[in-house]
Formats: structure tokens, sequence, C-alpha cells
């Protein structure tokens, strides 16, 4: 049966969800991220305890110490839901698989001075395992967090880390034009040079930080925020004034994905450190516990990098973390 | 350092891509570090030999995916400017997929956050890699569903309360326990549960007939989100299968506990899918295939073919199957009287088939359904016909494990009830059947904490103790419940197809 009628005789009933409704007011018409995101994580009735937590429920807002009336205020403010997030990144893979192809067919690295070349393999190759401990951190937080809004995006941070992880080992393979030597040497550097042993040490601790929340701000924020500018910014500008511009072709996804990755961290703490002070204090020790660890971690790497120009590196892109915190509310310790 | 580049194939570049990015971690014990993937008793002795189902880089998944998204989006936009719900067979076709989405889209969810669970649960890098592709995955389908459903909500009734009575309504207990049950156990169960019983030996009896019964049924929408999920579903089976092999493969100890996750979730699988075969046999206006032939194809040839071929693991046939294929002729049928008698406690439409339709039941499942079903419907017709519609006054009891309403008959004797009783201290709990009972026996501790839905309602949890009282509970209204006939949904349909100039159920 196909009714033939003008459409305009039809009327909808209702314009969403009950609990869209309810979340929005009367007569809004909500967007499909609000309808991807919103009240879909089971509340109550839970039939059985996990057998792996049996002191909670398989949904428990007590897996953080952060306490929210709503959960579902950690919105993302990029509006990903799936479709537009893979959509969004199919068009940056398009332009960055174009950077790669011509660096490697035009052999655009191969000139680089073998002292760069060197520092790329030493520096940019290992962090491989860093994206990588990044994505198992942030399926942590998207399996056991609460409420569809952050763990939605964490998912799509988890792959984006993959992602990253995977184009790391594409850099490392054009520079040894496929051999994979390069990637076993990096995993070595990664396991037993000394300069790595302080961010290595802080990732493992961080796959042992239980509370969600906590490993948010340790991974995306901190761990983040000070590496990324450490090896996309300065470092980055390190090879290209040493003749590779090439070399930044190949790291134009890492520089666009934290632009808009910072967004998420940053909106999602504000957020919840606005929310109470209890909440305040709880993220202000988090940061007052591991900012110095991470500082300390990449001080070694950043020796290595920058020789006697490595403090004052250091101490900028501390600083530019610590004016983010005081953005988004949170009260800076005295170095 | 060589100039001249090796060529790599996508197999190598892929393999090239995850190499060693995992380590063995030696500032934090790799039990802490991954402290869920043994308590199970699953022997792992090298997580190496684990093949990587999927081999996808995150590059390439995104491509294919957005390729995808595009496509289902543009289909889905065309269909709320189209009104494309016009095109259905009949309203009462919406039910299946009121039941889809009450019941269907929240385990979409759940897979999703389970899998993100096992995706940083697994000690081996290929294995969780494996589940965070399959955890987005199932995010996307829960969310095109959500999205596909949008429009249907905008003019038909049953879906708008949907995040509330997911949880509290009673007979969606069913596919909600069912599910919980998985996620709360250890990694290696669910698992099994989910990539292996479900969507590897079960998928099928699933998700066959409600996207092609969409598809014979006009509904645009989802038949377009179910055939674009379609690829993500193959990649999700062999996940399941590749995992069953290695889990037996990897240790001869893992065989008994796998053999046994095997007869639970086959049984409660197979429960589970009653509400699917009913859908196919009494939702459908237009008819796919019966209940019957579908368990017949799916079950008897496929399924079991597959076990023939573990048997050389040493795995048997999951116990009970003989019911399950002993029920295959009255399960449906059992389950749609139930339904019929309590629909004024859902947010569904019952009603009874017609003429035609009885016909082809009466065909397809012969003298049993003429000697006991089909004096029912034809009874509960006639009472219809005199304005007494018949309904029940009390919840039904139900399965301690499955939560199906108690109604499923002696596997030899479908006039026969069968309820099974076990004591679990002090307190007893009634089952459905064997199975259920092996199940509860098995891991009595588990089950015993069951939310029982009408012991709630009796108790006075559920906002009062009538069932008008339940309703409001569940945040349903009078009119999302009951007789299809007459219903909301019936009558806005009718006026549609007056408009359109079209003969009206009345007039026919
Ligand atoms: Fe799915
Ligand atoms: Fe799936
Ligand atoms: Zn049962």
């Amino acid at each position: 049966m196909s009714i033939d009628i003008k459409t305009a005789t039809i009327e909808a009933k209702r314009t969403t969800f009950d609990h869209i409704v309810e979340k929005l007011g009367e007569g809004k018409t909500p967007t499909r991220y609000q309808e991807a995101v919103f009240g879909h994580q089971a509340e109550e009735v839970f039939h059985y305890r996990p057998t792996w937590d049996s002191e909670r429920e398989l949904f428990d807002a007590r897996r953080t110490a952060i306490v929210m009336n709503d959960f579902e205020d950690l919105l993302d403010p990029r509006q990903y839901y799936y479709g537009t997030y893979v959509i969004q990144r199919s068009k940056q893979r398009e332009s960055q698989e174009k950077n790669f192809s011509v660096v490697e067919k035009r052999g655009l690295l191969e000139d680089l001075d073998a002292v760069m070349k060197e520092k790329i393999s030493k520096v940019v190759v290992p962090f491989r395992h860093a994206e990588w401990g990044a994505n198992n951190n942030n399926y942590y937080i998207a399996g056991y967090g609460f409420q569809t809004p952050i763990t939605a995006a964490a998912t799509f941070q988890g792959m984006d880390r993959l992602a990253n992880a995977q184009y790391l080992t594409s850099i490392g393979l054009i520079l040894s034009s496929n051999d994979p030597a390069i990637l076993d040497q990096a995993k070595d550097e990664w396991l037993n040079t000394p300069m790595w042993q302080g961010l290595r040490k802080l990732v493992e601790d961080s796959f042992v930080t239980k509370d969600w929340f906590e490993l948010h701000v340790l991974q995306n924020y901190l761990l983040d925020g000070v590496f990324q500018p450490l090896l996309f910014k300065h470092f980055e500008n390190e090879v290209v004034k040493n003749g590779g511009a090439a070399f930044a072709m190949l790291t134009e996804f890492f520089v666009d994905w934290f632009v808009e990755s910072q967004r998420w961290a940053d909106s999602t703490i504000k957020v919840a450190v606005k929310e109470s002070d209890a909440n305040k204090a709880l993220v202000e020790s988090w940061i007052n516990k591991w900012q110095p660890t991470v500082i300390a971690a990449a001080d070694q790497l950043a020796e290595f990098v920058f020789a006697e120009r490595s403090k004052d590196i250091i101490q900028q892109i501390e600083t530019e973390l610590d004016a983010r915190s005081k953005k988004i509310g949170i009260q800076v310790q005295e170095k | 350092m060589t100039t001249k580049a090796k060529r790599l194939n996508m197999n190598q570049k892929y393999q090239l891509m995850t190499r060693g990015l995992d380590w063995e971690t030696t500032y934090q014990d790799m039990d802490d570090v991954f402290p869920y993937d043994k308590y199970e008793g699953i022997k792992i002795k090298d997580w190496d030999k684990w093949q990587d189902p999927f081999r996808l880089t995150v590059d390439a998944y995104w491509k294919y995916q957005s390729e995808k998204e595009r496509k289902l989006y543009a289909i889905l936009d065309s269909v709320a400017q189209n009104n494309s719900q016009l095109s259905i067979s009949d309203a009462r076709y919406m039910n299946a997929v009121k039941i889809w989405m009450q019941g269907v889209t929240p385990l979409e969810y759940n897979a999703f956050r389970g899998f993100c669970t096992l995706g940083r649960g697994f000690r081996g890098a290929g294995a969780r890699v494996a589940c965070q592709f399959q955890a987005i995955d199932e995010m996307r389908h829960h969310q095109t569903q959500i999205h596909a459903f949008s429009h249907y909500n905008k003019f038909f009734n049953g879906m708008n309360q949907q995040s509330r009575i997911r949880d509290r309504a009673w007979y969606l207990s069913i596919p909600k326990s069912y599910f919980e049950d998985a996620m709360t156990a250890g990694p290696f169960e669910f698992i099994t549960a989910i990539s292996f019983s479900f969507e590897y030996v079960l998928t099928n009896l699933l998700f066959m007939p409600f996207v092609s019964g969409a598809a014979y049924n006009g509904d645009l929408a989802t038949t377009t989100f179910g055939f674009s999920a379609q690829s993500d579903e193959s990649r999700h089976m062999t996940l399941g299968l590749e995992i069953i092999k290695f889990m037996l493969e990897q240790h001869e100890d893992n065989v008994p506990i796998i053999q046994g996750w095997l007869d639970k979730w086959f049984w409660r699988g197979y429960r589970l899918l009653g509400l699917v075969g009913t859908m196919m046999d009494y939702m459908l206006p237009k008819k796919v295939m019966s209940w019957r032939q579908a368990w017949e194809i799916y079950w008897e040839e496929n399924g079991v073919a597959l076990f023939n071929d573990l048997a050389r693991y040493g795995i048997k046939m999951p116990k009970h199957h003989e019911t399950a294929t002993k029920e295959k002729n009255r399960i449906t049928h059992e389950f749609w009287s139930t339904i019929y008698q309590f629909s004024h406690a859902t947010a569904l439409y019952t009603w009874i088939p017609g003429n035609e339709e009885l016909d082809w039941l009466s065909a397809e499942y012969g003298e049993l359904f003429d000697t006991v079903y089909r004096p029912r419907y034809e009874y509960w017709k006639e009472l219809d016909d005199k304005g007494e519609r018949f309904f029940q006054e009390r919840l039904p009891v139900v399965c301690n494990v499955c939560q199906i309403p108690i109604f499923h008959t002696m596997p030899d004797d479908p006039l026969k009830n069968c309820c099974l009783v076990s004591e679990y201290k002090g307190t007893k709990h009634q089952m459905c059947s064997e199975g259920c009972l092996d199940i509860f026996n098995n891991e009595p501790e588990k089950y015993c904490q069951a939310y029982i839905p009408p012991q709630q309602i009796y108790q006075g949890n559920c906002g009062g103790a009538t069932l008008d009282d339940y309703r409001k509970w569940l945040h349903i209204r009078d009119e999302d419940t009951g007789e299809y006939y007459g219903s909301e949904d019936h009558q806005m349909w009718e006026k549609w197809k007056a408009q359109a100039g079209k003969p009206t159920d009345e007039a026919a």
C-alpha cells in the first residue's frame, strides 16, 4: 500500500522523543547530535551487579569522584555523532593522504640532513607508543565513564589516537624507505632509553588510574597539553627551520586534530569545575599531582631535542597550559 | 637506509601499522593494567596467535564508513521530506519497528559500551583493536537507528517514551536482562555471548527477518540502516568466529568453560529471539517467512553445521537445542497470545490476525495451529466483536532467567504448561524451562539478583498496585496501548488512506 496524498496534509504529532523534550523544553527541534547523545544510557532497574565490580551498578556515576547533577552536561563542543565524526575525519584523511604521497613520491624528506632524520626517528617515531597509550586510556573512559556525551567523544578520541599512532608509523616508514627495522628501534628506545622513561612510566601509571575523569584530565589535558605542542609545534618548527618543510606536511593532521581535541578537553573540564567547588578542588588536586611529573618527563625529551634551549621551550609550554587552566577556572599553583 | 623504497601491499602495510605498538609494562604490573582478563579461568598462552579479523587501518575505516554514512543520511533526509511513512504496507507494521526501537536499539547502545570495555580490557593488542572497531560500529548502529526512528516517532505512538520504558517495562526486561547478563560477566564470556552466540550463530534469525521485513513492508528508513549495517555485521561475525577458535586453540582447559557459555547463551539467545519470531509471524502485514521456516534454515541447517565444525575442538551441540526445535511450531503463537492479553501493559498494539493471515499461519504451522491456536484467536475475535476485547487484569509470572512470562509448554506436550522451581537461600525462583533452570542453577548468586517486574509492581515499587498506576509510572498513555483496531495509529492511518481515496479497513 502506498498512500499517495499531498504531504502538506500530513501533520506531525510531536517533534521529538519525550526525554529530549524534558531536556530542551517544549517546542524545540533537537539537532541530530542531541538526539544521539541524550537519554540512552540505562539509568535504573539493573538486573545484576558486574562480576568485575560488584560494589557498583553496571553504569554507575561513582566510578569518578567528580559529582555532576547531570553528566550529560559534559557535551562535546564539536557536536560529533558517529556520522559527522567519520565524515569530518575522512575529509582530513584525504588531504593527509595526499601529503604523504607527495612527500613519498618526490622523496621530499630524502635531502633532510642526517641529524634531523635521526632526531625524527628517535623522537617522533617512538611517540607512536604514547599515542597507543592514549588510545587505550580513551577506551577506558568510553567503557567506564558515565553518560553518552563524554563516552561517545572518548570513543572518537580513542580512534583518533590509533590513527595518530598509525600516521607516526607511516612517517617512520617514509624515513626508512619502508624498512620496518625503524619501528623496532623506536620501540627499543621507548622501552630502554632514559629520555623516554619518564613518559613511559607516566603512561603506565595512567593505565592503572581508576577514576575515569582523573584519567581524562591526565591524558587529554595534561599529557596532550604538554607533549603535543612539544612534538608537533616546537620540534616541528625545528625540523622545518633545518630544511625539513616537508615534515610539516606529514604532521598536518596532528596540528588540526590537537586544536579541536583541546577544545573538547577544555570544555568538558570547565563544565565539571564550574559545577561545584568540590569538583574544582578535585580537578586542581589532580593537576597539582600530575603536572610536575608530566613536565619533568617532557624535560627529559626536550633536552635531547633542543639542548640548551629546552628550558625555555618547556617553560613556554607550561605557561600556555597554565593559561588554559586559568581560562577553565582552575587555580594555578605558583611555580 | 636505502633510497629505493620496498613496495608494500595492503596487508603488509596493515601489519606494520600496528606492529609492536603494545609493550609489556614494567613500571606497573601487567595484572594491574589488565585486571579483568584472568578471573573467568580462560587461559591464553600466546595472544600473538590472535588473527585480527578486520585488518583495517583507522584512515581506511573513516573512508569506508563516511561513504556509507553520506548515503544513509541522504536517504533519511528524504524519508523525512517525502513522508515515506506513507509507503508502509499497513500501520500495524509499525509495531515491529516499535519492538525494535524499544528493545533492540538499547542493545546496540550496550554493545557499544561493552565493546569499549573490551577494547581496553583484553591483554592482547589485536583483540583490543578489534573490539574498539566493533564498539564504534555499535555506536553507529545505535545512533543511525535513533535518527531513522526519529521521523516515525513524529507520527506513531509507542516510541516517544523509549528512554523511560527501556529500563522499566516488564516485557523489555527480556532484552535488557539478556544484555546486562553478558555485560556483567567477564570479557571472555561477554565476547562469547555477543560476538559468537549472538552475532555469529543467531544473527540471521534477528537481522534477516527484521531488515527483509522492513523491505517487504515498504519501510525505507529501516531497510536503509539495516542494509548499511550489514557490512559492519559481517566484520562482527568474523570476530565472533575468530575469538571462539582462538580461545579453544589456546588451552584445552578452556573447552569446558566455553561449552558452558555456549549452552547458556544459545538458550538465552533463543529465548530472546522468540520475540523476533513473533514479530515475523504476526506483526508483518506482508510476511517474509515464518519463524518455523527461518529456524529450519538458520538453525537446523546452518547453525548445526557450524557446531559440527567446532566438534574437532571437543565442542558439542548446545544443551537443550532439541527442545528449541520441538518448540518451533508453537513458540510464536504462545508468545503472541500472551502479548495480546497483556498489550494494555505495553507501548504496543496487538490484534487478532485477519482471515488471510490465519490461513497463512495454518499453512505454515499445520495441525497444531488449527487445533490449538486458531480456535483461541477465533474465540477472542468473537469477544472483541461483542465489545469485550480480552485483557488480563494482572501481570503474568515471569521466568527468573529469561524474564519471559511463563507461558511455555512442555517440550513433548504443547498443551501442558511448563514451570520449574529452584530454591536458593530460602527463596523460590520460577523458571520457564529446563534451559533457564540450568542457567539459574549454575549461577544462582547472579540470577537471584534479577529484577522481577511483576513482583516489584505488587510490592508497590512501580507507582502503585494496579496496571493503571504501572502504566503511568512507565509514561505510557492509555492511547499508546491495547487493541490496534480503533487505536490512534489506526485512526491516523485510516484518515491518510481516506484522504488518498483508498479503501479503509472499515469498508474492507
Ligand atoms: Fe549492531
Ligand atoms: Fe554487531
Ligand atoms: Zn526462561
